[in-house]
């Protein structure tokens, strides 16, 4: 019973609770996190177990209002979508236990309108993670992107600037994805994904056909943040509060890759499409010049955050340029990597909030060698994380690194292999430099008689663990890189 | 072949012991106890796959899979049980020497020093030790990162620079062995060491086979010290003696000439070397590098830097063996991992003991430090006539199959650069001796040879190569097993 209908419930966990929420914080204000962490902990809990009884079975296709397509809309729950649930919600789930602390010191008193968005929020990523229709794709875009600029003004004082630059782009993304649905449906009348893909090959290629994927891929690029459309991302994520940026960095821009493989991939089908345009070679350069200059720019930065979201700009290249080579390892690459980086980048940016909570800055020139002693927990969860950034074996980083630079060598495209390699160094040295800093001691500080006892400080249990959590889950599952690659490897098309 | 777990409990042996080192961490004598514990442990571990070895059969232990169809396998062949057995031996007594010295210097942060040691041998054992590329490369990197907090551990500007230089070395060599693995697999289907070669008999192009080729020495000539890219190791000396003694003359570099012979014998086979050229190009490399270290050693007034290039030379001595593509000359090679080991790591306990002793690291203020440290430089004295080759040191034998080798292959060069190399060698210690022995000294009055601790290992190691000289098959037969492993290489056909 509950098999038919897991494709609803989950998104709906999240409708549900950012309902519940406003009516509940009439009462009790407090309770908005504990409510939220609890929605979320359930999507999340129905999302796994989605994954672990759907493996290699039949997509499952939800019409609702059983008005089948191309009338009604369609939920489609295949290994895919399932895959990208479970570790979306899961990811929510930890940062939102993380977030407990958090909310009373960056913000107290819109905790009711915080928590209602965040679940707002995720059933727009969780809506587009499931729908099989290109329109309704847009509506469910439009809900997570909304979100996602009230939780992003929440936070410091440039924060409402940030997210003002934010919406315009943003919007600017999402009316050209429509205008490309548009398109597309004056060509072929459906607006249903699978529809689309088995008329496609029927209809010549035609001069609207194209435009439609060009805006379309624009529109989602802008919201993947894909170099050269990713001039919103550093200044959003850094000025947001710690939770969403936390919340919003992980799952936010791979979603919308993920919506891009969805498109380019399943519904056009790569070979038609460079059988018209170059697409694939050019999102492929784009990715490597975004591996660069994200990588680059996180070496210049100085702070914490700014760091992390030039980071994250780089590492939505490798994503990018996996399903890009249009081959089985390369999706399976950058699929694991869409995992791996979720619970990285999570991981890192709770050490971030961690350590703005505790010393009330994450600012990296400031960092010495008594954060160490102070944060054990913490730094222990950070380090784990930035070898597992840079591709350090047996960390996950390293696989998802290692099938992606299987699926170049495969497409002997040497360059692409040289981005890779070099963008693993260049995480080094953005990672290895806060790493000095934090466990050897500065020798240009000279010691003055008995070194100062530094007790520990570590931020509440509720922020360590899911931080730990985090570290730790990413060797398990680089160890345990094998079931998840043969799960993908039944999901690729 | 056998199927046992014994390899892999070689590995995890000492990592076990981390745990206990780190939790004994304020009763120094408990800690130190819980290291030689595991080292002899680990020893006699190894030790019980010496008669597997010797008589040509392989303890294979097969555990999960790292990769799809690709296991993390540990294989104990003859070469992998000779190398663990001479890094495993001889960290026995650098434990003992390092108590002696760790305390006699007053060192900081023991407790990290000896948990980091712990964790590079067992690094070491799973490089003597990985059946298959992947594992080898995880191992390789896992090695990397644990030697790291040990280069820098006296956290002055000086370790600090010489860490940041070894992880730039060593990351960039780590980056490029993944790629020349995952070109290996692309093109050949397989991972798995194969004596006679991976490549032995498939048909690429030249081009392709030279640049995996060059990949794969990139990947390990760093840490073999291979010129131009061995700067690092002169660097490294900033590290406590012991390391360097262990580490920089045994484990860590030992680990890239391994690397060296694995490739050379097991991934790209003697055969395919000699049909691309490869083993003039690993030759010249070999040739320039003994030349050129032995000329800079010279130059060095530092006698731990001294001891440095002379180590840089006689790594190349090793290639060198391999780069002949004989029998008799890759015999000599692997002989001479075993010589180089006994013959250094006693050089680098007297440089150790010289300076907790007297704190005198410069070759200009030796003088007459023999008379106050007999037993100190009279082992100083065979290990260095040793390593010019003079008999019955066990440096003389290695040298002498290298040099028959080459007859062998018909070659005259090799044999001319190591007469001179050995002429070199005496050119750049006799220094040392006359000065510790004929020269006058100041300031030696109540002082008397190091502790214990410190002198009994240096006897120990300064005796074996004298041993090992007369009777090489003494004890485990490293002799035959050297030649056994050399002649396997060559036998297929």
């Amino acid at each position: 019973m509950i098999e038919s209908h897991l494709p609803v419930y989950i998104p709906f966990t999240f409708l549900a609770f950012s309902l519940v929420i406003p009516l509940l914080a009439i009462w009790k204000d407090d309770w908005s996190q504990p409510v939220a962490t609890a929605g979320a902990g359930g999507a999340a809990l129905l999302s796994l177990y989605g994954v672990l009884t759907h493996a290699g079975s039949e997509p499952l296709r939800y019409y609702f209002g059983g008005w089948p397509p191309p009338v009604g809309i369609e939920f489609v729950y295949d290994g895919l979508s399932a895959f990208m649930l479970a570790v979306v919600n899961i990811v929510t789930f930890l940062v939102l236990i993380h977030s407990r602390k958090i909310r009373l010191a960056e913000f107290a008193s819109k905790q009711m309108a915080f928590y209602s968005v965040v679940m707002l929020m995720m059933l727009g990523f969780n809506g587009m993670i499931l729908t099989g229709d290109l329109f309704n794709m847009f509506v469910f875009l439009e809900i997570a992107s909304l979100s996602g600029y009230a939780l992003i003004a929440i936070g410091g004082k440039p924060a409402p600037v940030a997210a003002f630059r934010y919406l315009i782009i943003g919007t600017v993304g999402g009316s050209l994805y429509l205008l490309g649905v548009g398109f597309l449906y004056n060509v072929t009348g459906t607006l249903n994904m699978k529809d689309v893909a088995d008329m496609l090959p029927l209809i010549a290629a035609e001069r609207s056909l194209v435009t439609a994927l060009i805006l379309m891929a624009v529109g989602i690029g802008i919201k993947s943040a894909l170099f050269p459309m990713h001039g919103w991302l550093p200044d959003s994520y850094t000025h947001a509060s710690s939770t969403s940026s936390a919340l919003i960095a992980p799952i936010g821009t791979k979603v919308a890759a993920y919506v891009l493989i969805r498109i380019l991939l399943f519904t056009f089908g790569l070979e038609q499409i460079n059988a018209v345009v170059p697409l694939t070679t050019i999102l492929g350069l784009l990715a490597c010049a975004g591996i660069l200059y994200g990588s680059i720019m996180a070496i210049a930065q100085f702070e914490l955050k700014r760091m992390l979201a030039y980071s994250s700009v780089a590492q939505i290249g490798y994503i990018i340029l996996g399903f890009s080579l249009g081959s089985v390892l390369g999706l399976i690459g950058a699929l694991l990597h869409v995992l791996n980086h979720a619970v990285m980048k999570a991981c890192l940016f709770m050490v971030a909030a961690n350590l703005r909570l505790q010393e009330g800055h994450s600012d990296i020139r400031r960092m010495d060698d008594s954060y160490r002693l102070k944060y054990p927990g913490t730094m222990a969860a950070f380090t784990l994380a930035a070898l597992s950034m840079i591709g350090l074996p047996p960390l996950a980083g390293f696989f998802s690194k290692w099938y992606l630079a299987l699926a170049v060598i495969e497409k002997s495209n040497w360059l692409f292999l040289v981005v890779l390699l070099v963008s693993s160094l260049l995480n080094a040295v953005y990672f290895f430099r806060i790493l000095e800093k934090v466990y050897l001691k500065n020798p240009k500080i000279q010691e003055t008689g008995a070194p100062p006892i530094t007790p520990r400080q570590e931020p509440p249990a509720s922020m360590l663990w899911p931080t730990l959590i985090l570290g730790v889950m990413l060797l398990a599952l680089g160890l345990g890189n094998v079931p998840i690659v043969n799960f993908l490897e039944g999901a690729a098309p | 072949m056998i199927e046992s777990f014994t390899p892999l409990y070689a590995v995890i042996c000492s990592l076990a012991a981390v745990p206990l080192i780190v939790l004994s961490s304020r009763r120094p004598n408990l800690r130190e106890f819980w290291t030689i514990l595991a080292a002899l442990v680990k020893f006699g571990i190894v030790l019980s796959l010496l008669p597997h070895a010797a008589a040509g059969t392989t303890v294979t232990a097969k555990l999960f899979e790292i990769a799809p169809g690709v296991p993390l396998l540990l294989k104990a062949d003859p070469l992998g049980v000779y190398f663990a057995l001479i890094a495993s031996g001889l960290w026995i007594f650098t434990s003992f020497y390092s108590i002696g010295y760790m305390r006699g210097a007053g060192e900081k942060k023991q407790t990290r020093y000896f948990a980091y040691f712990a964790i590079c041998l067992s690094a070491t054992m799973g490089i003597a030790f990985a059946g298959n590329l992947l594992t080898f490369v995880l191992f390789y990197e896992m090695l990397t990162l644990a030697t790291y907090p040990l280069v820098v551990h006296k956290e002055t500007q000086k370790a600090i620079d010489a860490g940041r230089q070894y992880l730039v070395y060593t990351l960039t060599a780590g980056v490029l062995l993944v790629a020349a693995t995952g070109l290996t697999y692309i093109f050949t289907g397989t991972m798995d060491f194969k004596a006679g070669g991976i490549f032995r008999g498939t048909s690429l192009a030249p081009a392709v086979m030279i640049s995996i080729f060059l990949l794969f020495l990139g990947g390990v000539a760093v840490k073999a010290g291979i010129m131009p890219v061995h700067s690092w190791l002169p660097t490294a000396m900033a590290a406590p003696t012991p390391v360097s003694a262990l580490l920089h003359a045994v484990a860590v570099v030992k680990s890239g000439v391994f690397g060296v012979v694995r490739v050379v014998g097991f991934v790209i086979g003697p055969e395919a070397m000699s049909e691309f050229g490869l083993n003039d190009i690993l030759f010249a490399l070999a040739g320039f590098t003994i030349i050129m270290a032995s000329l800079l050693a010279f130059r060095q007034e530092n006698l731990k830097r001294r001891l440095a290039y002379s180590t840089v030379a006689h790594l190349s001595y090793i290639v060198l063996g391999a780069s002949l593509i004989t029998p008799l000359g890759m015999t000599g090679g692997i002989m001479h991992i075993a010589a180089h080991a006994t013959m250094k790591i006693t050089l680098f306990f007297c440089a150790g003991a010289i300076y907790v002793n007297l704190h005198r690291e410069d070759i200009a203020e030796l003088n007459g430090i023999a008379k106050v440290m007999p037993w100190t430089m009279g082992a100083f004295t065979i290990g260095a006539i040793g390593l010019a080759g003079i008999p019955p040191i066990n440096g003389f034998l290695s040298k002498w199959f290298l040099a028959v080798g080459a007859l062998e292959g018909g070659m005259i060069l090799p044999v001319a650069i190591l007469v001179l190399s050995g002429l070199l060698n005496i050119g750049y210690f006799f220094p040392i001796i006359r000065n510790a022995y004929f020269n006058e000294g100041e300031h030696l009055e109540g002082h008397t040879e190091a502790s214990p601790f410190m002198v009994a290992p240096i006897v120990i190691t300064a005796a074996l190569s004298v041993l090992f000289g007369i009777f090489p098959n003494l004890f485990f037969g490293l002799f035959d097993l050297a030649g056994a492993i050399a002649a396997g290489l060559f036998a297929i056909k």
